[in-house]
């Protein structure tokens, strides 16, 4: 292969509420049984990346956990590997990573170490499937210095929370927004950079010289008109879940038939494995137009929604609407309408929830008594 | 040198021709049961989790699917350095190369194996039995009793006694006679056919009988234990253990799984089932589905109604289709408006638009009345059902089917067509 893979984890945001509270975005649950690093990971996998770094950062257990080993996605190989990356201090480095070209700068080893002659970063919170192969293509034949993985957005989705980004003709980034307050265009930046080995060391060291920390500001923005920075369009399912909106949107879009089908084709997403028995359906079930994930016990009424892991319902209770996470119990005549149900969570009997016309995350951390 | 104290050695090359069609192109042990599992996982979670890291698999017959389904032994953490788990086929060897004749032959063709990590203690597995066991605390049996040979032993009904390999003991569970099916039992200690041998006994036996022919444990093995006045004891056992060795049988079982709290369960934490999870994606369920008393596999898709039954993996049920008491086995693909009672559907099969299985009245099987009996459709694995035909009761059908194989759209009860596969 050409090129190692770079997955930054590490961020954080307040706009996931209590969600983000234990884990890193990047590990977050998504589409009953994935998480959504699996998606970056797998993707790497299928396009034959064998050398793949995770920085992480923030909640970094969470991810550590999740990759504890490699084997999954097919990366426990002689040549190449897993590799995740926590800040750690050194001789001449005590920081935490302070953006995410700090980040890369503080593995320089890792990048100089490698023979490949391409490096392909990309985020770890979105989901879609994508070969980086295609978009290696697309660079080398660009000559570009960076190639930059877009997106047209519809034209009513608010996008002021993503890069936007306006291209020549020829495909040349002209334009680069970091989350604009009047978006010039509906094309966004998807977080997925192709960019030369080499030319990536210099450009990180160059920052770090000048105390410069982020990839976006500080090297694309900043240098798009000296570079040559192209945008390749994917126009396949692509989504970041890094709100409570979007992560709900998003897991809720794997109840579309044709989504499901993107994702079940060959290549496949991988994700560790958890060794649970089937669902089960008791007397009393009446499911409908939902994802059921295995290990779940179900006792009564669910529509449209998703039941990830290890749910169990108990009897005569209603779920709409709702996502809820791996593990959680939930006591009989409980009533759950718009709500996210943060996972391991226990929720009494007897209760009700509703996010009302919006989403509401539910953490309720109550003990379970364990029959 | 590498030393193990115990290995175990798992006899999985039996084709289990009681099963009908549904073993017609796969070994026993890699049939499905339970919506996502075959029944090998079962001992060898069982060997995982009881602390045994060195498994000897011997196969034999259609070895294919089985081994695809081990591999390296991942899904049971049986991918070691030094042991771990490894398929044992027959092989040549200069002077003479046979098949496995019997259990026994087959453990004796491979004394090597055993040889190679100089174990204290052999445990001998059957690969097609259903259960939760802790060999662990059957070898602390053996080593508190100073014995020779351990054989696990659990209490049946008196009246059923006879169906089985009988074992009579003293107070001290060291046995001192066997009735092989006995039509007037001694005791209801019956053989589950699972054995702990302190090595050297074991090779001893194997070396002296090596001659026999079709050398088997229960006939040969462990009557010259005895007869030479060696220790043996009786482990008894008294959790669930099945053998799912006729359809009626492994129908119930499945069934079982569907209680409220089965006698069987898999949701308990401590004691997982390992398996080769090949499908993870969740399972859809449609506005228009009605799903109780029911286990379904992962990635299924349900757009009509399923009632007391076990579904596995990548299945797709169609809109309007209705399916009761069935087991429907991974990556089957069943139309719509399809109505499917007691039936058994093996892997990968395709029922057209507009089927019924399971009608009428029961009439004895023309090809075996015997298998294919207890009321049930049976389907080998890759079978295709065209659009519109009616099935009846205690039938068989196995390979690709075409309307005209069923005069006036109707396939009666007690009939079958076997297009794939060996007749059984």
């Amino acid at each position: 292969m050409k090129a190692i893979g770079i997955i930054l984890a590490g961020g954080n945001n307040n706009r996931m509420q209590e969600l983000s509270k234990k884990r890193a975005i990047a590990a977050m649950p998504v589409a009953g049984s994935f998480r959504c690093i699996d998606f970056a990971l797998s993707n790497m996998s299928n396009s034959h990346v064998q050398k793949v770094a995770v920085l992480t950062q923030y909640n970094a257990r969470s991810l550590n956990e999740h990759l504890s080993s490699s084997k999954w996605w097919d990366f426990g190989r002689k040549q190449g590997g897993l590799y995740t990356f926590t800040p750690t201090v050194t001789a001449d480095n005590s920081w935490w990573y302070r953006g995410t070209a700090d980040a890369m700068y503080q593995n320089l080893t890792f990048l100089k170490r490698s023979h490949e002659p391409y490096v392909i970063i990309v985020g770890g919170d979105c989901v879609y499937k994508l070969d980086y192969n295609k978009v290696l293509d697309y660079h080398i034949e660009k000559k570009a210095d960076i190639t930059v993985v877009c997106k047209d957005m519809p034209a009513t989705e608010d996008v002021s929370r993503f890069g936007v980004v306006k291209m020549n003709e020829d495909s040349r980034i002209v334009e680069f927004e970091e989350k604009p307050m009047v978006a010039q265009s509906n094309t966004i930046s998807t977080g997925i950079y192709v960019i030369r080995r080499r030319q990536l060391i210099e450009l990180l060291e160059q920052c770090a010289l000048e105390e410069r920390y982020d990839f976006v500001k500080d090297i694309l923005i900043r240098y798009k008109n000296m570079k040559r920075i192209y945008g390749y369009k994917m126009n396949t399912y692509w989504s970041n879940i890094s709100t409570v909106e979007s992560y709900y949107k998003t897991n809720m879009d794997f109840l579309k038939a044709d989504v499901r089908k993107f994702f079940a084709e060959e290549p496949t997403i991988y994700s560790k494995a958890e060794d649970l028995p089937p669902a089960k359906y008791n007397v009393g079930s009446d499911v409908r137009n939902s994802l059921v994930a295995s290990g779940c016990i179900i006792n009564s009424k669910v529509e449209n929604s998703i039941l990830f892991r290890k749910v169990f319902v108990g009897k005569n209770c209603v779920i709409k609407n709702s996502i809820i996470l791996n593990d959680v119990y939930i006591g009989d005549n409980t009533h759950i309408e718009n709500c996210i149900v943060e996972s391991r969570d226990t929720l009494k009997a007897n209760t009700y929830f509703s996010g009302g016309d919006g989403i509401k995350v539910v953490y309720e951390q109550n003990e379970r008594y364990v029959i | 040198m590498i030393r193990k104290e115990m290995i175990a050695m798992l006899l999985a090359g039996g084709q289990g021709s009681r099963l009908g069609v549904l073993t017609s192109s796969v070994a026993k042990p890699a049939v499905s049961f339970g919506g996502k599992y075959r029944i090998i996982d079962f001992p060898l979670s069982n060997c995982i989790n009881s602390g045994i890291d060195t498994v000897g698999v011997l196969t034999q017959y259609q070895p294919l699917r089985l081994n695809t389904h081990i591999g390296i032994g991942i899904p049971w953490d049986l991918d070691r350095n030094q042991g771990g788990v490894t398929v044992l086929p027959p092989y040549e060897s200069s002077t003479n190369s046979e098949w496995y004749t019997g259990t026994a032959n087959a453990i004796y063709q491979n004394l090597n194996y055993m040889e190679s990590y100089n174990p204290e203690y052999v445990l001998i597995l059957s690969g097609d039995h259903i259960y939760k066991m802790d060999y662990e605390l059957m070898l602390d049996f053996h080593k508190q009793n100073n014995a020779d040979v351990t054989i696990a032993a659990m209490p049946v009904p008196m009246e059923e006694a006879s169906r089985f390999g009988i074992v009579i003991t003293d107070e001290e569970k060291r046995i001192t006679e066997f009735e092989e099916k006995p039509e007037h039992p001694h005791s209801n200690l019956a053989s589950m056919g699972i054995y702990i041998f302190s090595w050297k006994v074991l090779k001893d036996a194997l070396i002296a009988l090596s001659d026999q022919n079709g050398c088997d444990f229960g006939k040969h093995i462990i009557p010259y234990c005895h007869n030479r006045g060696q220790r043996l004891f009786a482990y008894e056992y008294n959790g669930y253990w099945k053998d799912v060795g006729t359809l009626g049988s492994y129908w119930e079982a499945n069934m079982e799984l569907v209680d409220l709290v089965p006698e069987f369960n898999l949701y308990e934490e401590f004691w997982k089932i390992y398996t080769n999870n090949e499908i993870i994606t969740p399972q859809y369920i449609s506005p228009d589905s009605a799903i109780d008393r029911s286990i379904i596999g992962a990635g299924t898709e349900v757009y009509g109604e399923v009632h007391g039954s076990v579904v596995g993996a990548g299945v797709v049920i169609g809109k309007g289709s209705v399916v009761r008491d069935s087991i429907i086995m991974k990556g089957t693909v069943i139309g719509e408006n399809v109505t499917i009672d007691k039936s058994i559907i093996a892997e990968e099969c395709r029922i057209g638009n507009n089927c019924q299985l399971g009608v009428g009245e029961e009439a004895p099987n023309k090809l075996n009345a015997e298998i294919y009996s207890y009321g049930l459709v049976t389907i080998g694995e890759k079978s295709v059902i065209p659009a519109g035909v009616k099935i009846g009761k205690n039938t068989a059908i196995s390979g690709e089917t075409r309307p005209e194989d069923y005069p006036e759209g109707v396939l009666a009860s007690g009939d079958y067509i076997i297009k794939a596969g060996d007749r059984l």
